[in-house]
């Protein structure tokens, strides 16, 4: 039997998810014997590849790109995981809510700069009006809480995901765990 | 016809980046950057939160380097309490911080950058990561992760979580240190120690193979800017910055955390969300400097411990002066992993270590404060002011990353004039343009608190500016 595919996708989060994910430690290269890590902040793929059979997605969705990503994501994805509280509610990101890209954008380029005070507009991506969670963009199979979910979690939830046992996710993490 | 090649996303790098390479007619690389992608809005949402939220709240800009934001943090807290923490909770916050860095920097080194030092720059992209290394040179490949999994298990002894842990506060840490805790943590040393020395041996057995990297790597004369003891000694929690220029003179020294907020100034580049720092005295972009272990290392005289300063002394013999090539990051940060395990166990031997008053307490004593500390990619600023009751009313943050903006930039221009010519390049070419950023370990998650994210792409543009070509790294 082939490997299954594994990808990781980080959008607007802090990368402590992904930071969790390496605290497996000497059970990465476990992980790494049961999976191919085909797409990842880690591995050097610049393309999503077309199928995908588990990715885990960090953060929540603030930008034309991250908007871009998890459409193409969830396309090449058999399932979807919302990992950490700010894929799965928009945690920290959504603080900017209530007050706006405008405002948020004029207080770091402009109020607080010293020289040369100017929005950037080139290459990079606009915007959102507000940063939200990933399913609000597109169908999420699988729900792991958790500012990050603790090692020990990926490595139950994980095991599980790959080999179709069951797993009890309230049990393992929360919000805020 | 001139093109631009974009790489999008640069890969094994601990954020969003882009970089972009514009060619001129004749193929001839006219200019490059490197584009930051994310911004998110820390200084703006945290206005009216009560500032003793702020290490918490803060910690989340990043998961890689949160302990320098709360250690940060909480510095420009007691500032604005007037008050100075007991020596232990100040010995407890600094090893806490060390052992961040030893965790950092062995994410960097091992796996961000070791697949391109041991297998490569030309090795097969789909091997080229930690997996590929693990495989190809288990020993080192496993060192990395056991001294990883040091630096994290050291910070969740301590704050009982490795990520995101709540142990720091204004005015000190929550709660003591154990006996049991510090002997279990002694009796992690030999492993730590034996990590590094196979780490410092695989790389000098490598670095030859790198000579035209070392030419070329963002190597070029810079300011730098990093902590210092009144020793002269290394410092990554307390002491004052110094800068010094490319010769190695003395700029300005003693440089408090409040003095910092007068002398930093912050450009915006229109490609870029993350800002370019410089010395305000010397203007944009001739004040611009590096930070960073190879700026700690160029300006300090002595780790201050036996077996990081006997690797001092043989890195400083590798020029006459400040050490220019941005390749020697890695190298610089391999002795800041050694100095970190010596310096952790000489704090565990402190008899005042187990001291249970680790917590000062103050109300708002004054409405604006500063604090600076080292994060492992270099030198990090939290500016608060608050209102009489302790409310946030405005903050700003100045992050390793838009230090080293600048020359990371020049840098990724260097390596592209270089490599590419008659518009022609390889995958291996490219992988060297991004392993020109690898080596300053940009954090983009930090960079880009106040909002977005880094792009990684190339770009080819005609003489006139126009985009001739976008080539996406596959």
């Amino acid at each position: 039997m082939s490997k299954l595919k594994l990808a990781t996708v980080w959008l607007d989060g802090c990368s402590g998810c992904h930071m969790s994910l390496l605290d497996l430690d000497e059970r990465l290269i476990e992980l790494a014997e049961l999976v191919d890590i085909v797409y990842s902040p880690i591995v050097d793929a610049k393309e999503f590849p077309d199928e995908v059979d588990i990715t885990l997605v960090e953060g929540a969705v603030a930008s034309t790109d991250d908007t871009a990503k998890i459409k193409k994501v969830r396309a090449h994805t058999k399932t979807l995981v919302s990992m950490g509280d700010c894929a799965v509610t928009a945690n920290v990101p959504a603080m900017r809510n209530p007050i706006g890209p405008q405002a948020i954008l004029n207080r770091a380029y402009i109020e607080n700069a010293t020289l040369q005070p100017q929005i950037p507009c080139v290459v990079v991506p606009k915007l959102l009006k507000t940063a939200r969670p990933v399913h609000e963009f597109v169908k999420v199979d699988v729900y792991l809480p958790g500012c990050p979910p603790s090692a020990d979690t990926f490595y139950t939830a994980l095991t599980a995901l790959i080999t179709g046992g069951p797993v009890d996710i309230p049990a393992l993490t929360r919000f805020g765990a | 016809m001139s093109q631009t090649i974009t790489i999008d996303p640069v890969t094994r790098l601990e954020g969003h980046g882009k970089i972009t390479i514009q060619l001129n007619g004749h193929g001839e690389v006219e200019d490059a950057q490197f584009h930051v992608t994310q911004v998110r809005g820390f200084e703006r949402f945290s206005e009216g939160r009560p500032f003793y939220e702020m290490p918490g709240l803060m910690a989340r800009i990043c998961g890689i380097c949160p302990v320098s934001h709360l250690i940060t943090s909480a510095k420009a807290c007691e500032a604005i309490m007037s008050v100075r923490i007991p020596h232990s909770a100040a010995q407890l916050r600094r090893m806490l911080n060390l052992a961040q860095m030893i965790q950092s920097h062995a994410l960097s080194f091992f796996y961000l950058s070791s697949p391109d030092l041991l297998l490569g720059m030309e090795a097969d992209p789909k091997v080229r990561n930690i997996f590929g290394v693990v495989g190809a040179k288990p020993n080192l490949g496993r060192a990395g992760i056991a001294l990883r999994r040091f630096g994290q298990h050291i910070i969740e002894l301590l704050g009982h979580k490795r990520i995101h842990p709540g142990w720091v506060v204004p005015g000190g840490v929550t709660e003591p240190l154990s006996a049991a805790k510090r002997d279990e943590i002694l009796a992690m040393m030999p492993e730590a120690f034996q990590s590094t020395k196979l780490a410092l041996a695989g790389y000098k057995q490598i670095v030859d193979n790198f000579r035209p990297e070392i030419e070329v790597f963002a190597n070029f004369p810079s300011n730098y800017l990093g902590l210092v003891n009144e020793d002269d000694s290394i410092e990554f929690t307390d002491g004052a910055l110094r800068l010094i220029d490319g010769t190695g003179r003395i700029i300005e020294d003693g440089i408090t955390a409040a003095r910092s907020t007068e002398i930093i100034g912050e450009a915006v580049e229109p490609h870029s969300y993350t800002k370019f720092t410089y010395y305000k005295p010397l203007g944009y972009p001739d004040g611009c400097y590096r930070v960073g272990p190879l700026a700690r290392l160029n300006i300090a005289k002595s780790m201050g411990t036996p077996l990081a300063d006997a690797e001092l002394a043989e890195f400083k013999q590798l020029a006459a002066g400040p050490v220019h090539s941005s390749f020697y990051y890695h190298h610089a940060r391999l002795i800041d992993i050694l100095y970190g395990i010596e310096k952790i166990e000489q704090i565990l031997n402190d008899p005042l270590i187990l001291d249970t008053h680790v917590r000062a307490t103050a109300g708002v004593n004054r409405l604006e404060g500063a604090g600076q500390s080292e994060a492992p990619r270099g030198t990090l600023h939290h500016h608060y002011k608050v209102d009489e009751n302790g409310l946030i009313t405005w903050a700003n943050l100045v992050i390793a990353t838009g230090h080293n903006n600048h020359a990371m930039n020049k840098g990724v221009a260097q390596a592209a004039r270089h490599y590419i010519k008659n518009g022609k390049f390889t995958e291996g070419i490219l992988n060297r343009v991004e392993a020109v950023v690898r080596t300053f370990d940009p954090c983009l998650s930090c960079s880009t608190h106040a909002f977005g994210q880094m792009p990684l792409a190339m770009t080819l543009l005609s003489a006139d500016g126009e985009v001739v070509d976008h080539v996406v790294r596959s």
